[in-house]
């Protein structure tokens, strides 16, 4: 006989290679593409913000479990570095040191480890962060050094506001969007990284490619970011359409303000998103209303993450209300 | 497209590396251990007594009742005792154990008759006889067979389906059998046809035994209203709900019957068990055991006499390799692990899997985080995380109502859940609750 004692154990008695810490290495892996085209772009700062980001969860994770918690150290789990990049991503590169210290620390210590932990929280942590400075520190949140490509050379530094904000002030003054767009990158410019916002949002393209990782290993679905991304366009394209001189152009739409970056990482979230297909579409499509809404007619000129926020208290309620079909129930069963 | 049912189901690895092995006669057992109670329902009544001389194929145990199944001698031999032992269920239950007779000639002839095609009994006769046969299902449940085929007068049922599927990894048993008995189960096939005046049959089968399906299609023809259907291979597509969707597009209704949407599900094994009985007069007493691991020496399919302890086999197989850490019997998704070798086979055992130490180790379960994985694979729509956690806290109302007791206990959900949480374990635990809970309130 073996020297180690048999296991009676019950059933199955086999188990898929997947595990949790595997699909967030892979959520890290996805995110690789846009952090090298941030650090490409923004250079040193980029580097800068996110790793203090990715320290600063870590740290606090470790400090708060350990000592005031008393409870399991979980860092090697992999999700507060997922929540310090996307942190990270979600803030321009000049942001002072001691304020990402503090947007960690919101996103750690309250939106997570508060409601028990991973798996517990209801909110998207990195985004309760990202908003929470973005109340308390409204100037320094919404000056994005922008990089705008002058013939070869990245020309960094310039602080100014996102496309979305230079459209949402030149509305408000009264211009049309002809005279607007003089003063925003080209959608071009957009999808390959030279525009201006956070470190993350760059480029939509490395976004994409990260997302389509994700849902190649099937760490996510489609139907969350495809869903959201639908929505934004069909709505922001109503309005385009019905008068193109008072509204963006959908694909600006699409490729700024983070509809690529929330659609793939933030909103696809395993732990805040809904368990079924249909949860997840009607949960994207509540996000991409929502994002529209504030972005046409709100006060803020970006709206993505208050949406997957005000979604994310909904998911309970969809779970409970967009439950898989039960085999065998209710059917009209015909014998041929 | 192949076919396949729509909702869940999971592809572990198939592992079947003994498909090419064909059935080989087991050695005979020195001593089997024959429980009376291998099936469903009430437990066989002794009918002999110690010191008895009996002969192989006779009626050991009688049926109980309607919801039971006779117990016929494996061996010629003399019983020396009736004894409490523990069966693979894990707990102790009644045996009779017989020495076997190695002087007895009829305990070494061969039960390859030639093939009889013609079918002598009546519809009644037959239906009597597999009663008489102690005939249970042999995919794994022991479902005694009699009582699956009485039907009310007035049911409508339209479609004989043959479970070929075999979708547990690891098992060849069916596999085998289909490959090497094939004339036989088509004549298995339409004795039950006869018997139950049903005129169209399909036999399922998945993708992956493709020389099964070839094997079948050169026997059968049109006149046979016989229909062989390759199957996508994904599990639980043996359980008969998923087969008889996946092959009639027809859902069986919850907490329902496949007798409910005309259909009647039958094991490969347990068609070629029939024909055994019908044609050739012999009980069930011998079936096809896989016996299987990665590391094992020889693994192989065997016809093994009921009753045989599990050692026997496995040192047929040459022996318990030194990182052994699980005994399955059955497989991999839905055996049981066993405790102790002398554990016999009995009529449920499709295939005893030795598990070693790199397989056999179960992940630490960490928190839920919440992915819906378990949700995606479900075969019976249902959310297991949600029923996990209700067993846990004892909320067994609510389990119910969430149609916990619907769960094939499939393990698809444990399966891929990433952290590892063992969802079934609480699950079935939650099923018993709310069973108990539902009889103490009648
Ligand atoms: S809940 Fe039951 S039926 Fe569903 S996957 Fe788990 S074991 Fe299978
Ligand atoms: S698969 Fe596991 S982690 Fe995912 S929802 Fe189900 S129980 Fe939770």
């Amino acid at each position: 006989m073996s020297a180690q004692p048999i296991i009676v154990s019950a059933s199955p008695h086999v188990h898929s290679d997947r595990t949790s810490k595997k699909l967030m290495y892979d959520v890290v892996i996805a995110l690789i593409p846009a952090f090298l085209v941030s650090v490409y772009v923004f250079g040193i700062s980029a580097l800068i913000v996110t790793s203090v980001a990715i320290i600063s969860c870590i740290v606090f994770e470790y400090v708060i479990q350990k000592y005031l918690l008393k409870a399991d150290v979980t860092i090697t789990d992999g999700s507060a570095l997922i929540t310090g990049i996307l942190l990270a991503f979600n803030l321009p590169s000049n942001l002072p040191i001691w304020m990402i210290i503090t947007g960690s620390l919101v996103a750690i210590g309250v939106a997570k480890l508060s409601f028990g932990g991973l798996g517990f929280n209801i909110f998207n942590p990195a985004l309760v962060g990202r908003v929470f400075l973005l109340i308390s520190f409204p100037v320094q949140m919404t000056s994005w050094p922008t990089a705008f490509v002058n013939n070869t050379s990245v020309v960094d530094a310039v602080t100014g506001a996102t496309s979305l904000g230079i459209i949402k002030e030149g509305l408000n003054m009264g211009e049309t969007m002809t005279e607007i767009s003089a003063k925003i990158p080209s959608s071009i410019d957009m999808l390959f990284g030279f525009t201006s916002g956070s470190l993350g949002e760059m480029s939509a393209l490395a976004l994409i490619v990260g997302g389509l990782y994700l849902i190649i290993r099937k760490v996510i679905s489609w139907h969350i970011p495809i869903t959201l991304l639908a929505t934004i366009f069909i709505m922001t394209a109503i309005f385009w359409v019905a008068n193109p001189e008072h509204y963006a152009n959908p694909l600006i739409h699409l490729l700024t303000g983070g509809a690529i970056l929330g659609a793939f990482f933030m909103a696809t979230d395993l732990v805040t998103s809904p368990m079924t297909k249909k949860g997840m579409v009607i949960f994207a499509i509540g996000i991409g209303i929502i994002t529209v809404v504030i972005r046409l007619f709100g006060a803020y000129p970006e709206g993505i993450s208050f949406a997957i926020l005000i979604m994310n208290a909904f998911v309970p309620l969809i779970n409970k209300f967009f439950k898989p079909r039960r085999f065998g129930a209710k059917i009209k069963s015909k014998i041929v | 497209m192949l076919k396949t049912f729509p909702k869940g189901g999971i592809h572990p690895p198939e592992n079947k590396i003994t498909s090419s092995k064909g059935i080989k006669k087991m050695t005979l057992p020195k001593v089997v251990y024959v429980p009376i109670s291998q099936h469903i329902g009430i437990p066989a009544e002794i009918t002999v007594d110690v010191k008895d001389k009996v002969e192989i194929g006779q009626v050991i145990a009688k049926s109980g009742g309607f919801m039971s199944s006779n117990i016929h001698s494996p061996v010629a031999g003399t019983v020396t005792k009736l004894d409490k032992i523990i069966d693979t269920s894990g707990y102790k239950k009644q045996c009779i154990v017989i020495r076997t007779d190695l002087k007895d000639e009829s305990n070494f002839t061969d039960t390859a008759y030639p093939l009889k095609t013609t079918i002598t009994l009546e519809p009644k006769a037959i239906l009597q006889k597999i009663n008489d046969s102690g005939i249970v299902g042999l995919g794994g449940a022991t479902f005694p067979s009699h009582v699956k085929l009485s039907i009310k007068e007035g049911t409508k049922l339209d479609h004989l389906i043959i479970n070929g599927v075999e979708c547990e990894p690891y098992l060849t048993a069916d596999h085998r059998l289909m490959l090497e008995k094939a004339e036989e189960i088509i004549v298995g096939i339409k004795i039950l046809m006869f018997a139950l005046h049903i005129d169209k049959a399909i036999i399922g089968i998945e993708n992956n035994k493709s020389d099964a399906i070839e094997t079948f299609k050169k026997i059968i023809t049109k006149d046979d209203h016989i229909k062989i259907a390759a199957l996508k291979v994904k599990y639980p597509q043996g359980g008969e709900k998923q087969l008889v969707r996946a092959l009639l597009n027809r859902e069986v209704p919850k907490n329902g019957l496949p007798l409910d949407v005309g259909v009647i599900v039958h094991n490969v094994g347990t068609i070629f068990a029939i024909y055994q009985a019908i044609q050739h007069n012999i009980p069930l007493i011998e079936r096809v055991v896989t016996v299987t691991g990665k590391k094992l020496e020889n693994p192989s399919n065997y016809w093994v006499k009921i009753g045989t302890p599990i050692t026997d086999l496995v040192n047929e197989v040459g022996g318990l390799p030194e990182d052994t850490r699980k005994i399955v019997n059955g497989g991999p998704m839905m055996g049981k692990a066993i405790k102790n070798m002398d554990v016999p086979v009995t009529k449920g055992t499709s295939g005893i899997l030795v598990i070693s130490e790199d397989e056999a180790s179960r992940g630490e379960p960490k928190n839920c985080i919440r992915c819906g994985e378990c949700v995606d694979v479900c075969p019976m729509g249902l959310e297991p995380h949600l029923l996990m956690n209700l067993s846990e806290k004892g909320m067994y109302e609510k389990a119910s109502a969430e149609d916990i007791m619907t769960c094939i206990e499939c393990g698809s959900c444990s399966y891929v859940c990433p952290s590892h949480r063992p969802l079934l374990d609480y699950i079935r635990f939650g099923k018993n609750s709310v069973k108990k809970m539902n009889t103490s309130k009648n």
